[in-house]
């Protein structure tokens, strides 16, 4: 065990509730913070690839570092979308899930016009 | 190989429709309209000449921008699967740009005139994240390319701000980022395991271990949530069947196509002697994708939810080319590798002319039920003649650009002893078949009584059927042009 390992273990961890997050929450609202923390994960593997790819005298390989900074932006542009169209779920339909709409009303019979 | 002249053009062929969409977003109203569709005719110029250039060359050309060669720079490199792609992204959104003149003409700011400012700005926005998919070398270009794919894409399908489009949207959205954040995890790992992400630098350096088929397996995964493959379908046709024509062509033509193009790439460049396994898994769900698709396809209702399943399954066919590629035999993975192409490109063609066609016959009936469509080919006929082209490529009827795909596919399966892949070849053009009839012989049914169906614009019908000329035109071309497809083909040791 080194001192990255801790960093690595936790981008595993986080990286683990995010996917659970996205896949188990029904709310829309939770996936979207779960998708922030699977990304969140994810840009400390990256870190974690970082400090392990190092050159000898550098603390740091300055790539990855490149690298989460775009993602960071995409995942923030990425959030923004989600939520502006949460928002407008909720204010046109009040829903907060993406649960299929209960049924209409069945009307057997008559052939739907 | 780095020639400037052609390297420019690659440059260009990003720049240029990001440059618009930059200048559309400032300027607005007409302006914005113009601009936009000067750029895509300008784009469908550049991708021709790409098309040229590697033809000429026979061989890739390459740029590594700013002079800088991987790992520091970033390489673009343009084979001919990119130009095939790029060709026809340009004129799937050229029609798409003439198509718009009429659909999205309103310069002012009410509701119809943010929807049309929104338009031509995502037009060359589209165009642009489209190169950068079919150009990039480096697996985090792509990763920035399938974000802007989604982002764009996501963009043009709720267009109408219709209420009930924001949650087969809002759940499209969530199934793209999962994707693609497993992409980039993949591309963590790759970072981790080898020091580069540039494709070049680590074809053929990749070892089969744990690392490397993880990161491979998450990247795969990732891919097929975004192109809805089978199992993880279910988002698509609601998000393409409920967007408006426009977005639901690029969307169903291309948008998927890009993730395509990133999946081959991993596979074929970057994996380590890609597993045999799992390419018969990927053909297997592929498989599975034709047969369901098709099936519920058959059992729509609606018009253009039909043709979404048909896109479901029309994606399927672009999987079997995987384990053919990968039999060891020369020949026939060659075959299979243009079978590949030419789906993709006809597909993208076909599919693009049916969804616009179907908005042009929803506008001029009123109606978007298959069973109504009753009258369709007196009101619209050029509409109607699209579809049944169009769906004439899908099923695989020669001599359209579908049947040479489907074809090649065939005789790769057949040379390869695979021969259980023709059955479903076979089986998925019978079903398409079944389903494009249903379309036409309900559009050919007399109209009721009363009916007082819109005229639509000549341009637009125009539009239409071209592409879907074009996608049957695909299936003539002299073999010199297919070998184009050929060019930076990878060599595949099983």
């Amino acid at each position: 065990m080194n001192a990255i390992t801790p960093f690595a273990l936790a981008a595993a961890g986080l990286v683990g509730l995010g996917l659970y997050g996205m896949l188990a929450q029904s709310s829309v609202l939770r996936k979207v913070i779960a998708f922030n923390l699977l990304g969140i994960g994810v840009f400390l593997v990256f870190g974690v690839a970082a400090r392990r790819g190092a050159a000898a005298g550098l603390p740091a390989d300055p790539v990855p570092q490149a690298m989460v900074i775009t993602g960071l932006v995409v995942a923030f542009a990425a959030t923004a979308l989600a939520l502006v169209l949460t928002l407008r779920l909720h204010q046109t339909i009040g829903a907060v899930t993406l649960a299929e709409d209960p049924a209409p009303p069945a009307n057997p019979g008559t052939p739907p016009e | 190989m780095t020639g400037t002249l052609s390297g420019a053009l690659l440059v260009l062929a990003i720049a240029l429709p990001l440059g618009a969409t930059l200048l559309a977003f400032v300027l607005g109203g007409q302006a914005a309209s113009r601009v936009a569709r000067g750029a895509l005719w300008l784009w469908l110029a550049l991708a021709v000449a790409i098309v040229a250039a590697v033809i000429k060359q026979g061989e890739p050309i390459s740029y590594h921008i700013g002079g800088f060669a991987p790992p520091i720079g970033i390489a673009l490199a343009a084979d001919g699967l990119a130009a095939a792609m790029l060709l026809a992204a340009a004129i799937i959104l050229v029609a798409a740009g003439l198509f718009g003149r009429a659909a999205y003409p309103a310069p002012s700011w009410d509701k119809g005139g943010r929807a049309a400012y929104a338009y031509w700005c995502l037009l060359p926005a589209l165009a642009a994240s489209l190169a950068v998919a079919f150009l990039a070398r480096d697996l985090f270009s792509l990763f920035v390319a399938l974000e802007m794919l989604t982002f764009t894409a996501l963009a043009l399908a709720c267009l109408d701000g219709r209420p009930s489009q924001f949650k087969a949207e809002l759940r499209y959205l969530l199934f793209a980022l999962l994707g693609s954040v497993l992409y980039l995890l993949g591309c963590a790992l790759f970072y981790g395991a080898y020091g580069t992400l540039d494709i070049g630098l680590l074809a053929g350096n990749t070892r089969a271990d744990a690392p490397t088929r993880l990161a491979g397996a998450l990247m795969t995964v990732g891919l097929l949530a975004k192109m809805a493959v089978f199992p993880l379908h279910l988002w698509l046709p609601p998000a393409h069947a409920g967007a408006p024509p426009a977005g639901s062509a690029l969307l169903s033509g291309l948008v998927v196509k890009g993730a395509f193009v990133l999946l081959v790439r991993l596979w074929f460049w970057v994996l380590p002697g890609p597993p045999v396994a799992g390419a018969e898994l990927l053909a297997t769900l592929g498989a599975a994708a034709i047969l369901v698709g098709s099936v519920v396809a058959l059992r729509q209702e609606k018009l253009k939810a039909l043709i979404a399943y048909s896109t479901v399954a029309q994606i399927g066919y672009l999987f079997l080319m995987f384990p053919l590629l990968m039999a060891g035999d020369p020949d026939a993975a060659t075959r299979a590798w243009m079978g590949g192409m030419l789906q993709a490109t006809s597909h993208a063609l076909a599919k693009a002319a049916m969804f616009l066609a179907a908005g042009l016959i929803v506008q001029s009936i009123g109606e978007d039920r298959v069973a109504g469509l009753c009258g369709a080919a007196r009101a619209t006929p050029f509409s109607v003649l699209a579809i049944a082209i169009g769906g004439l490529s899908l099923m695989g009827v020669p001599p359209s650009g579908g049947f040479t795909a489907k074809w090649m596919l065939l005789r790769a399966s057949m040379d390869t002893g695979q021969w259980w892949w023709s059955l479903v070849i076979l089986t998925g053009g019978l079903l398409t078949g079944g389903y494009v009839y249903r379309l036409v012989a309900a559009a050919l049914a007399p109209a009721p009584a009363g009916a007082a169906p819109r005229p639509v614009p000549r341009i637009q019908e125009g539009a239409v059927l071209v592409l879907a000329l074009l996608s049957m035109v695909l299936g003539l071309l002299p073999l010199s042009m297919l070998g184009m497809a050929q060019i930076g083909q990878p060599v595949i040791t099983p």
